[in-house]
């Protein structure tokens, strides 16, 4: 009888033993690169961090200069915002408009299937941000196409150089890459049961009518997920503004994640660009939480059945 | 019937009509800046053609962009780039499988605890963690080396990967496992003997999607890697744009189309692992 009973309460022990073993590198990384950095960032925040020399606690000065005295944030945060809101629906739309033309049983649907997604796996590298420097100079083939149709009179336009041009360049180049939206999209699209369409059909409803008086319902989990997602990137959007627009013309592509790095790694004002990062942080969260109260009101769910 | 056969038949028509004109959209800058570096500066701009004209095609613009520096070619700063992104590859494959297995497979106290932290980083944007961690890998001696790049990867610090494997373990029968317990498996024997072989395409999946944002990534070099010596790809690639090298637009355009073949050629031997992969993260349940 002894034996039998503790024989389970051993396999149990070498069991937990295991998954001790198993998760001590999470729990190292979980604590040294989550949770330290997250709670000294925001330590660093109320201090004044040269870089060289001791650290000084100044309470929320950095904050409160920031908001007050500090032009070039505002200017900063007009710049990630415009860029962020124009492109965050840019990007939904174009995607979502693209997995609905491929949801439907065509021949070779896995071939465009493929290709749209290549320029989400390449877009973020050095070479494409190069090429799209080359694709809206002045003279560049963007250009050219634009006076094929008399677009714009005579003046042809400087993209990067100009404030309003400059952040649309960068958009444009945010929602090339719609692939990896679009697949999520298709995704859920294709999981939308044939029969729910079949009462529209009888009725008569066109398929646009379909679309979204039964589609976009049904998957607006996904609209939320995808939202937030590109959302929460495009706030932290670095490599195309510092590569092809360099932030300029007059900071008009500035944005934050670019100041944030000046601030910390050109300038060595840690605790200055600690606070700017809580900011971002900040904003980012407030929209997230927007969105998903609002979810409530649009977001479909079948709690019903 | 006959009516609707041929509404079906312009439909189909247009879709086509539209998916081909997105897809010239998108490849078309592609296959210019290929085209363009064959040609002479003067036959770049102004023009939409892909191809150089066929008296002015230049060929050594390649031969030239190998050579990208003075003192290196793109092959030596390719090396670099694998110095880092082989380790990260392998640590974040490894330590995110371990630990998503626990997380999908095993009951043990503070499980929820341990899947809301996975989610909850998961939902934290990078930049939160990017100043402390510099100055504590300052602190460590790891500046200007490639472990800066690859060190935090050890202790599964990715949740998306770690959230991309435990979806898709969800999908995996039980009864495997405990078939295993049964046939006197330990417990990395079921891991590695049975599972790993059916999770294997989801693993694949993630350790080419690490390997291609991490040679992607131009923010971790930049702020980590100093010495010219240790520059990364897409650290040599920023140079290109720089006065100096726009002397010679073809050259630029050999260069990037140099510096993007890698991606290129992984994107199109594994195109069916990461497509199926990606749109799998949308799916909660």
């Amino acid at each position: 009888m002894e034996a039998k009973e503790t024989k389970p309460i051993k396999v149990k022990k070498k069991r937990n033993y295991f998954v001790f073993l198993m998760l001590v590198p999470w729990m190292i990384g979980f604590v040294v690169f989550k949770v330290y950095p997250i709670v000294t960032s925001f330590i660093y925040s109320l201090q004044e961090y040269p870089i060289l020399g001791d650290p000084e606690f100044v309470g929320f000065r950095n904050y409160i200069e920031i908001f007050t005295k500090d032009d070039v944030f505002w200017q900063s945060l007009v710049a990630t915002l415009k860029y962020v809101l124009i492109g965050t629906p840019m990007v939904i739309i174009v995607s979502f408009i693209v997995a609905a033309i491929l949801n439907f049983k065509l021949k070779g649907v896995n071939f465009f299937r493929t290709a749209y997604y290549i320029p989400s796996i390449l877009g973020g590298n050095v070479a494409v941000s190069i090429l799209w420097t080359m694709l809206f100079d002045v003279n560049g083939p963007i250009n050219t196409i634009l006076s094929v149709f008399n677009f714009g009179g005579d003046v042809a336009i400087n993209w990067t150089k100009d404030p309003t041009f400059a952040v649309i360049t960068l958009i444009i180049l945010k929602t090339w890459q719609f692939g990896s939206t679009m697949l999520i999209f298709l995704s859920a699209l294709q999981g939308v049961p044939k029969s729910v369409y079949e009462a529209a059909e009888i009725d008569g409803a066109s398929k646009v009518r379909q679309l979204f008086s039964i589609t976009v319902p049904i998957i607006t989990p996904v609209i939320l997920f995808n939202m937030i997602n590109v959302l929460v990137k495009a706030f932290q959007e670095f490599n195309s503004a510092y590569l092809i627009t360099k932030g300029g013309p007059n900071n008009a592509t500035y944005f934050l994640n670019l100041y944030i790095y000046d601030q910390a790694f050109q300038n060595g004002n840690y605790g200055y660009a600690s606070a700017l990062t809580w900011i971002l942080l900040a904003i980012i969260g407030v929209l997230t939480i927007i969105i998903f109260k609002s979810s409530d009101k649009w977001v479909f769910t079948n709690d019903n059945e | 019937m006959e009516m609707s056969s041929r509404r079906r038949r312009i439909n189909e028509i247009i879709r086509y009509t539209l998916l081909i004109i997105v897809g010239i959209i998108l490849i078309y800058p592609l296959l210019w800046m290929i085209g363009s570096a064959f040609k002479q500066n003067i036959d770049i701009f102004g023009t939409l053609n892909i191809f150089p004209p066929k008296n002015r095609i230049v060929w050594d613009n390649f031969a030239k962009a190998w050579q990208i520096t003075k003192e290196h070619n793109i092959w030596f700063y390719f090396m670099n780039t694998l110095k880092f992104l082989i380790p990260k590859t392998i640590f974040t494959v490894l330590s995110c499988l371990l630990t998503a297995y626990v997380i999908a497979r095993k009951s043990f106290r503070g499980k929820k605890f341990v899947f809301s932290a996975v989610i909850v980083t998961l939902l934290m944007p990078e930049l939160a963690f990017r100043i402390p961690l510099y100055l504590l890998y300052r602190e460590l001696g790891l500046l200007d080396t490639f472990a800066s790049l690859y060190v935090a990867d050890i202790f599964a610090s990715s949740s998306f990967f770690i959230f991309m494997i435990i979806q898709f373990m969800k999908t995996i029968p039980r009864e495997l496992d405990e078939a295993a317990v049964m046939d006197g498996c330990n417990e990395f024997q079921i891991l590695f003997k049975i599972i790993v072989p059916v999770i294997r395409p989801i693993i694949i999946t993630v350790a080419l999607l690490c390997f291609m944002w991490g040679m992607n990534d131009f923010q971790g070099p930049l702020i980590y890697l100093n010495s010219a010596d240790k520059a990364t790809l897409s650290l040599i690639m920023k140079q290109q744009l720089d006065g100096e090298a726009m002397v010679s637009y073809g050259r630029v355009f050999a260069a990037s189309t140099l510096g993007l073949l890698p991606m290129i050629a992984l994107f199109f031997m594994g195109s069916r692992y990461f497509v199926d992969g990606v749109a799998s993260t949308g799916s909660k349940e």
